[in-house]
């Protein structure tokens, strides 16, 4: 059965990185870049639309279950926002 | 005052110019004698190019400023010290830290640790701690020895005039002004740049509204083991009220701890040791060493840009290090990326004078120390946006990726807290020659692309075998590497020509198995031509003289159309 990946998995297919952070950064770029100039209200619901798109991509339905679960567990335990 | 470390004071001579009619002209000014300066000047000596260094102080860096220093700059180190009974980058290695295990934390809590294992077969580590007043000081010695650099304290570059056939400049001295010619200018003299400045060129990029406060102690005793010392990185410190926090360690049991104060602070009150030093001791309460006394050593604000010319040549001007760019300090981008700034102009300098390469050549230090510099400020940049979130989005994206990190490790592979500088590839360098084959059976895997910086690789030692390390064996000039167990008649024919060619190229023949070929991904009779700064210009898996030439050609600019130098990077 297929299980959700926890392993870093980012990058284009094909093409090689010399340093293993170097797409993760890219990636992480990319997502605040996506953001920048919005509201904090259409920042929550890009996110909302990210995720529902992302959902849809994989598909599967166990490992969106597993996806949800782990990022729910984290997010319960927290306590405060992050810091202004 | 420190109490770890005497700043030299070094003599000022009265400049012969001064009691001399007529004007003086010499083939190389470098102006500013810090690390970028005096690298540029032991490199262009090392060459043949005498060089007249001037610097406007009489002594190193004041504080410790720039204090990690990266594998590819401590090999360039080890290349610029021609004559030292000690290679450079081995005394910057003895006299500094290296250290082994990272830890980050979130508030209290640890997020990971890594322990820097070291990648085996490289002569030196990925990063070592320094001071900058040592590393100034070891360039210094090594300048005093080598007969080709004359440097000047106390000689303050006031005016500069460029034109076509060279540069005039008006120098100050406690004795008065005197004016030099010169063919050549190297710019080192920093992030505030008077030549820059004076000369009206544009520096651009973007302003972090953020300061930073470095404190650096003297520690009782030492907090870790020698052999386990750590750097403790945290995000959201618990022991003050700010985004980060960085504890790492200097030579002399002298550490460093950073704090990110946000940009809403008065730089000149929160350097006082008052307001110091509690920020300290709090600090060390909360990492558990609350009985380990210290005495403030060196403190200082700062804040940061990360920005670069939009040409680092201009004519007969050439600018290197802080003075051409500036990125934020997380990674170690600075003193490291510079002296690659000068580990690439130099070589071309030196043949372009003596009219070996053409001009264009030096066209190409643009191109490809921008590209480096471009690279330099992006990674610096994803650092300083993960360390600063702005915006509540990236707020919560920051906190979510902390929190993920201690549980995944693809949540850990986004923790950004500083990329340690590397090399950049040059993959699209008009001074390549590209594979002949990029698949098939022939085509050739790793990392050693034409472009690369060289892969350190330890040499066997033995009968017939130089031993130690392959980038020593490499040198200052261009040198065909040929993998063969035992060279044909013809191959050797072949070197021989090369090497007496009027632009040498140096055979170093090499066994086709072995640590070094594995790097390479050399089989029998590969060979690969490098560039006098250890980069990659062709490789083939046969040894072709016609072949060899062109690329040669190629790799001292022969090849490219006057315009074509600049369109070239507008499109890389």
């Amino acid at each position: 059965m297929n299980h959700l990946n926890v392993q870093p998995n980012l990058g284009i297919p094909g093409e090689r990185y010399r340093h293993a952070y170097m797409p993760g950064d890219r990636f992480y770029e990319m997502l605040i870049e996506g953001h920048r100039g919005l509201t904090d209200e259409q920042s929550e619901l890009m996110n909302a639309r990210l995720v529902l798109l992302l959902a849809n991509h994989i598909g599967d339905l166990r490992v969106l279950q597993e996806a949800i679960t782990l990022a729910r567990a984290g997010a319960a335990a927290s306590s405060a926002p992050a810091k202004e | 005052m420190l109490k770890t470390y005497t700043y030299p004071r070094y003599a000022y001579h009265r400049p012969p110019e001064l009691d001399r009619a007529g004007v003086r002209r010499v083939p190389l000014v470098v102006v500013g004698a810090g690390p970028v300066g005096l690298a540029a000047a032991l490199d262009g000596a090392q060459r043949g190019l005498p060089v007249l260094l001037l610097d406007e102080d009489n002594t190193v860096s004041i504080g410790s400023r720039g204090v990690c220093y990266a594998k590819r700059a401590l090999e360039i180190f080890d290349r610029l010290g021609h004559g030292a009974e000690v290679a450079l980058g081995q005394r910057i290695v003895d006299k500094g830290v290296t250290w082994n295990v990272g830890r980050t934390f979130h508030g209290e809590q640890e997020v990971f640790s890594f322990d820097l294992l070291p990648e085996a077969g490289h002569r030196r580590p990925g990063m070592v701690n320094l001071q900058q007043y040592w590393l100034e000081q070891y360039l210094v010695e090594q300048a005093e020895r080598q007969p080709g650099v004359e440097l000047r304290w106390q000689n303050r570059v006031t005016h500069v005039v460029p034109s076509a056939a060279g540069v005039e400049l008006r120098v100050e001295t406690p004795d008065g002004p005197y004016t030099l010619q010169c063919d050549w200018l190297v710019v080192a003299d920093g992030a505030r740049s008077p030549i820059r400045r004076q000369l009206g060129l544009d520096i651009e990029g973007k302003v972090f509204q953020d300061r930073f406060l470095i404190a650096d102690i003297v520690l009782e005793r030492e907090l870790f083991p020698a052999d386990r010392t750590e750097r403790r990185f945290w995000f959201e410190p618990t022991f003050f009220n700010g985004q980060s926090a960085l504890l790492h360690r200097e030579a002399d049991n002298v550490w460093r701890i950073d704090f990110q104060l946000g940009w809403d602070v008065d730089p000149e009150e929160e350097k006082k040791p008052e307001r110091v030093i509690p920020r300290v001791r709090a600090a060390l309460d909360g990492q558990g060493f609350k009985d380990i006394g210290f005495e403030l050593e060196w403190a200082s604000v700062y804040a940061f840009q990360c920005r670069r010319m939009k040409n680092f040549r201009h004519g007969r001007v050439l600018f290197v290090g802080d003075a051409a760019h500036q990125v934020s300090p997380f990674g170690a981008r600075g003193a490291n990326s510079g002296v690659q700034d000068t580990d690439n102009l130099m070589w071309k300098l030196a043949l372009v004078h003596r009219g070996l390469a053409p001009d264009t050549l030096l066209d190409t230090y643009d191109s490809e120390r921008t590209e480096a510099a471009d690279e330099n400020i992006l990674n610096s940049t994803r650092a300083t946006d993960f360390m600063t979130p702005k915006t509540r989005a990236s707020q919560v994206f920051r906190q979510a990726v902390l929190g993920l990190a201690k549980e995944t490790p693809c949540g850990r592979a986004l923790v950004n807290s500083g990329r340690l500088s590397v090399p950049t590839i040059h993959r699209d360098s008009p001074l390549s020659t590209p594979d002949a084959q990029a698949e098939g059976a022939a085509a050739f895997k790793g990392w050693m692309v034409p472009g690369a910086p060289a892969d350190d690789a330890p040499l066997a030692g033995g009968p017939g075998s130089a031993g130690g390390w392959l980038l020593d064996q490499l040198g200052d000039g261009f040198v065909l590497m040929l993998f063969r167990s035992e060279p044909t008649a013809a191959e050797r024919a072949t070197l021989a020509r090369l090497a007496a060619a009027p632009v040498p190229v140096r055979a170093l023949l090499l066994p086709a198995t072995g640590p070094a070929a594995e790097r390479y991904d050399a089989r029998e009779g590969t060979c690969y031509l490098m560039r006098p700064d250890q980069i990659v210009a062709a490789r083939w898996r046969s040894l072709d003289e016609d072949a060899v030439l062109r690329a040669l050609d190629r790799a001292l600019g022969r090849q490219i159309a006057p315009a074509a130098a600049s369109a070239t990077r507008e499109t890389a």
